[in-house]
């Protein structure tokens, strides 16, 4: 390690603790709080990576997290900010997208064939040679030249979590401006959340100079983030990136890997501003940064920027940097100012007694590298008079613009402007409840950045109804001149670049307009630029500039792209966050896994498929199809939809939602439920129990219920009925008990009168079993005898157990969906969303029956009216195939007529009762009628011939639910 | 993200809602001519302006009207629907 800057230089970092860590497989060492690229700089080495398109080397350039150039790979992690990450014990890095090493990359040689690479090159060539050598040649090789990084498949779980928090203001950015602005909140009553991603609070404080002097700086520094950090009502989150803005001050605020989710009254933006680099040949070798960068990493790291500098001053800023540099000990080879005459005497004449040579008027027009550009070695000025001269140096540091840091102000729609005087975008119209301080509302002055501190405060706190007294800016005699227009005229050489991610130079942009795209949108899409990592943030006012000039348009005409969250990069995880799973267990979901079930999820819930092994499904169903058939079954349909209609105007409701007649329907039975949407599409089914005049007792499909609550509320609404509606599906268990032995085992647990004669078929009673409270509909949809019996889930184990014990001596047993879906098929019975789609009307499934058309009103009515004076378009057909067939068909397979589509199939299995394999299946209607044959196309591209029967395959007279 | 009054509970983040579409107004549906009953089923009027719309706080099931301009997005009025007819933008 070289030495460092004697103190008060590095005040981020812990002398007395040494790290060691490897960057391309060589040890380094640097001190606690060092970033990776800190350290890597005082140890000597500038280059971090390569350039995107050209290879080029590449250094720090902003030192802030803000650019692509110092984009590493730590570990299994890509596209680490290496300026702002910090060193920890053992860390290992290495550069992202190089050929062989970053010292010798082979692709380096790409810089040299620049010229079989302009701009928009990827959107216009890669014909040839020969047909596929898009896919072939170029499309491997572009692949694997484009990206940034490895991603590592194994990487290994990690905690991602959210945080909801709440604040009267949230402050962004912890600079001179925010650190004011917060202070001032707080003291006027406001909880404040203050946020900044630096690892402590001060901003520009922290490194830059003011005209106050170093002393003085420090001294408020201290002073601010002391009170800042002590006040009872300001919360800091430090490494904390806001990182965009969204409606009604909705921030999200990434810290590691954990998101805030702030939700602010108030939001005070004081996020500064950007220094940004200057075009000319070679400006982007390593070696040549940012003053703002060159500040940070003496007051900052301790660490020597460079030996020789040549400092670019267009702001005096500029001139500050260059007697930070003097200060610190190093050579100052010259000031470059751009301006034809001295603007800021006073700094002049302090650069001056420093020994500094002064070059008034003159430009940097290139930069010269050692061998292979591997750092900056000197510069070319040049004056309007065709004076040219080198310099030598091995520092460029850059001070000429600044832009507003105004991302998350234009998110909520705050206008971007462009001020001549001061060469600068400014923001306006930003909107209620958000106000600006500091470099981003355009204060530089270090009083009038507090004072605007204090005067946005005042604004967010009036909004939020606490006093605050009306601030007055000071002058400020600083905004003039704060940044500088240079001249953006292309190099005849090139290589000057404008956006550092993507490797545009001003010839790029320029041929961009000439190829005909002269809307900046439109250069952002053919170009790239801005879209790389830094998201235009050094790019955006010289491309405008550059746009503006070719144009023959203003920089505010121009502007930037639309600006979109996020601000800045945000992992996966981050937005995923904790990854809990979702679901729904009946109070009998134990009982199921005792009993062996494969378990399916259907939506949330769990439900049992099957009961026994995967390579005995085909066996374990078959069984069930045949207890049902013959013996009794228990199905769990806990999982059902279930509501409650109470109130005088219950059968009103009801009557009017579905499709049949509710309104006279006895208490005691049980009626079909067929829910229609007002284009007369059937939406669900259920059925009705009435069990007083006032309380129906309304079963929906398990996906459906949802749907079909909400729009009965919603419908309730609206017609103004007296009914109160209770979704009461998680408080009941439902189990289907069904087969021809299914009474007998209800008859051995006593307390109901289940008897043909006492309890009919489509009849409801409620009654006790042992000590369970229950409600028994005689419904079914297996086709046998059947008794639905509903009890408050916390009977349902109790009353499950008791049933499958009374139903021992029956041989009853548990069956699961599988064998559901096959004894429903059998039976003709429609799972709607299976059999239907969203255009499925009642007398395409053959269900007029379930139309009420006499009732002067229900939803779907009068659409059902329109289509019956239209012929019927297609019909929901039984099929079969013959025995022994050797080809089946599959769910949603294509039904045909002279290679035609006219239909699909729905629904299909081979039936164990039956003995053969049955469907249903749309059919164009002309060609459903029953003893017809169709065609079905299997997923194989067989053609299957089926026979057109009835859907009800099985017991066709009902006798066997009725008896 | 947004922020809807709920009439019923207050100020709550937008994901708690659902929108259940504009206000229609009310049919005698066996009154209704089918070109009526089939622009009233397909053509959607998309008004660039302020609608009013029905809304559902979600774990409440809670049914109100919200008045929104569909140009800004700014919800200028949110009531129960019993102070629908009262101010009423469409013929009920």
């Amino acid at each position: 390690m070289n030495a460092r800057l004697p103190e008060p230089f590095g005040s981020r970092i812990d002398r007395s603790q040494a790290l060691t860590f490897t960057f391309e497989g060589k040890a380094f060492s640097g001190y606690e709080g060092d970033t990776i690229a800190s350290a890597l700089m005082a140890s000597g080495h500038w280059m971090l990576s390569r350039s995107f398109k050209y290879h080029r080397p590449r250094g720090v350039l902003t030192m802030a997290g803000q650019d692509a150039n110092a984009l590493v790979q730590v570990a299994a992690e890509p596209n680490v900010l290496g300026d702002v990450y910090r060193l920890q014990p053992g860390l290992t890095a290495s550069a992202q997208n190089v050929s062989g090493s970053l010292a010798f990359d082979r692709d380096a040689i790409l810089d040299k064939l620049g010229r079989f690479m302009p701009v928009g090159f990827y959107y216009r060539t890669f014909y040839g040679p020969g047909k596929q050598a898009w896919l072939r040649l170029w499309e491997p090789l572009i692949r694997k030249k484009a990206g940034l990084g490895r991603v590592d498949p194994a990487l290994p779980r990690q905690r991602y979590e959210k945080h909801n928090r709440f604040c009267d203001a949230l402050v962004v950015g912890g600079g001179p401006a925010g650190l004011s602005a917060a202070l001032a909140a707080a003291d006027a009553g406001a909880s404040v959340l203050l946020v900044d991603e630096n690892p402590v609070l001060g901003g520009s404080l922290t490194y830059a100079r003011f005209a106050c002097g170093p002393a003085a700086t420090s001294a408020l520094l201290t002073d601010l983030v002391q009170k800042a950090s002590r006040h009872p009502r300001i919360d800091v989150l430090v490494d904390a990136v806001a990182n965009g803005w969204f409606a009604d001050n909705w921030v999200p605020v990434i810290t590691a890997n954990r998101l805030y989710k702030v939700r602010a009254r108030e939001v005070i933006l004081c996020t500064g501003s950007l220094d940004q680099p200057v075009a000319f040949r070679n400006n982007d070798l390593p070696g040549i940064m940012l003053g703002s960068a060159v500040q940070r990493l003496m007051r900052h790291y301790a660490v020597f920027p460079g030996r020789r500098a040549v400092v670019y001053a267009g702001n005096r800023d500029g001139y500050r940097v260059a007697l930070d540099l003097h200060e610190a000990g190093i050579t100052v080879a010259g000031v470059v100012d751009p301006r034809s005459r001295q603007q800021h005497p006073e700094l002049a004449r302090a650069v001056t007694a420093a020994g500094i040579p002064l070059h008034l008027g003159f430009q940097i027009s290139e930069a010269a590298g050692t061998a292979r550009n591997m750092h900056v070695k000197a510069v070319k000025l040049v004056n309007g008079a065709g004076a040219a001269e080198w310099i030598d140096c091995d520092l460029v540091a850059v001070s000429s613009v600044y832009t507003p840091t105004y991302q998350l102000a234009l998110q909520a729609g705050a206008k971007l402007g462009y001020d001549d005087d001061s060469a600068q975008f400014t923001l306006s119209g930003l909107p209620p409840h958000m106000a600006a301080a500091g470099s981003v509302a355009g204060c530089f002055a270090l009083e009038a950045v507090l004072a605007s501190g204090r005067q946005a405060a005042g604004a967010a706190v009036r909004a939020l109804g606490l006093a605050a007294d009306p601030v007055t800016l000071p002058d400020d005699d600083e905004r003039d001149l704060s940044s500088f227009e240079l001249p953006l005229r292309a190099h005849p050489e090139g290589r000057d670049f404008v956006d550092f991610d993507e490797d545009l130079q001003i010839k790029d942009i320029e041929n961009a307009v000439k190829s005909g795209y002269s809307e900046l949108e439109l250069v952002k899409r053919f170009s790239t630029v801005g879209m790389g990592p830094s998201q235009g943030r050094h790019s955006a006012l010289a491309t405008a500039r550059v746009v503006a000039r070719a144009t023959g348009r203003t920089v505010a005409d121009i502007g930037v792209t639309t600006s979109r969250p996020p601000f800045g990069p945000e992992k996966l995880g981050v937005l995923a966050g904790l990854q809990q799973s979702r679901f729904r267990h009946t109070s009998v979901h134990d009982r199921h896994v005792a009993a062996g079930a494969k378990m399916t999820p259907v939506g949330a819930w769990w439900r049992p498929l099957y009961y026994g092994s995967d390579a005995d499904r085909d066996a374990c169903v078959t069984a069930e199809v045949e207890a049902v058939r013959q013996r009794a079954g228990i199905l769990d349909v806990s999982t059902l939809g279930k509501l409650e209609l109470r109130g005088p105007d219950a059968g009103r409701l009801l009557d009017r939602f579905c499709s049949m007649n509710y309104l006279k329907q006895p208490v005691g039975k049980v009626r079909y439920c067929l829910t229609l949407n007002e284009m007369g599409s059937v939406i669900d089914d259920g059925v009705a129990f009435r069990m007083r005049d006032d309380l129906y007792y309304v079963t929906a499909t398990t996906g459906g219920i949802d749907q079909i609550y909400a729009k009965m509320c919603w419908h309730n609404v609206q017609w103004g009925l007296d009914v109160d509606i209770l979704n009461v599906t998680a408080g009941f268990a439902a189990f289907n008990l069904t087969g021809p032995g299914a009474r007998k085992v209800l008859e051995k647990l006593g307390g109901i009168d289940v008897s043909a004669e006492a309890f009919p078929f489509l009849e409801g009673r409620e009654g006790m079993i042992g000590a369970c409270p229950v409600r028994i509909m005689r419904i079914g949809y297996s086709g046998e005898l059947s008794f639905e019996i509903h009890t408050p889930q916390s009977y349902g184990a109790a009353l499950w157990d008791s049933i499958l014990a009374a139903g021992r001596e029956f041989a009853l047993i548990p069956y699961g969906l599988e064998a559901s879906r096959v004894l429903r098929l059998e039976k003709g019975h429609i799972i709607i969303g299976q059999d239907t789609d969203a255009v499925s009307t009642a007398d395409e499934l053959g269900m007029t029956w379930a139309l009420a058309m006499k009732k002067p009103f229900f939803i779907g009515k009068r659409s059902v009216e329109l289509m019956r004076r239209l012929p019927l378009k297609r019909k929901l057909v039984g099929f079969e195939l013959p025995e022994g067939a050797r080809q089946t068909p599959d769910e949603s397979c294509l039904v045909l007529a002279n290679d035609e589509p006219v239909g699909h199939v729905t629904s299909t299995c081979y039936s164990p009762t039956l003995g053969k394999w049955i469907g249903l299946a749309f059919v164009a209607a002309p060609l459903a009628d029953v003893g017809a044959n169709m065609v079905i196309k299997s997923r194989k591209g067989h053609e299957i011939v089926a026979r057109i029967v009835s859907p009800h395959f099985y017991d066709p007279d009902n006798k066997r639910q009725e008896i | 993200m947004k922020i809807l009054n709920c009439p019923l509970n207050g100020p709550r983040n937008i994901t708690e809602f659902v929108s259940f579409g504009p206000v229609h107004r009310g049919f005698d549906h066996a009154a209704t001519s089918d070109a009526e009953w089939i622009h009233y089923l397909f053509h959607i009027e998309n008004t660039a302006g302020v609608i009013q719309e029905w809304w559902r706080h979600t774990p409440s099931n809670y049914f109100f009207i919200a008045e929104r301009n569909t140009v800004t997005d700014e919800i200028i009025a949110t009531y129960g629907a019993e102070e629908l007819a009262a101010r009423s933008k469409v013929m009920l």
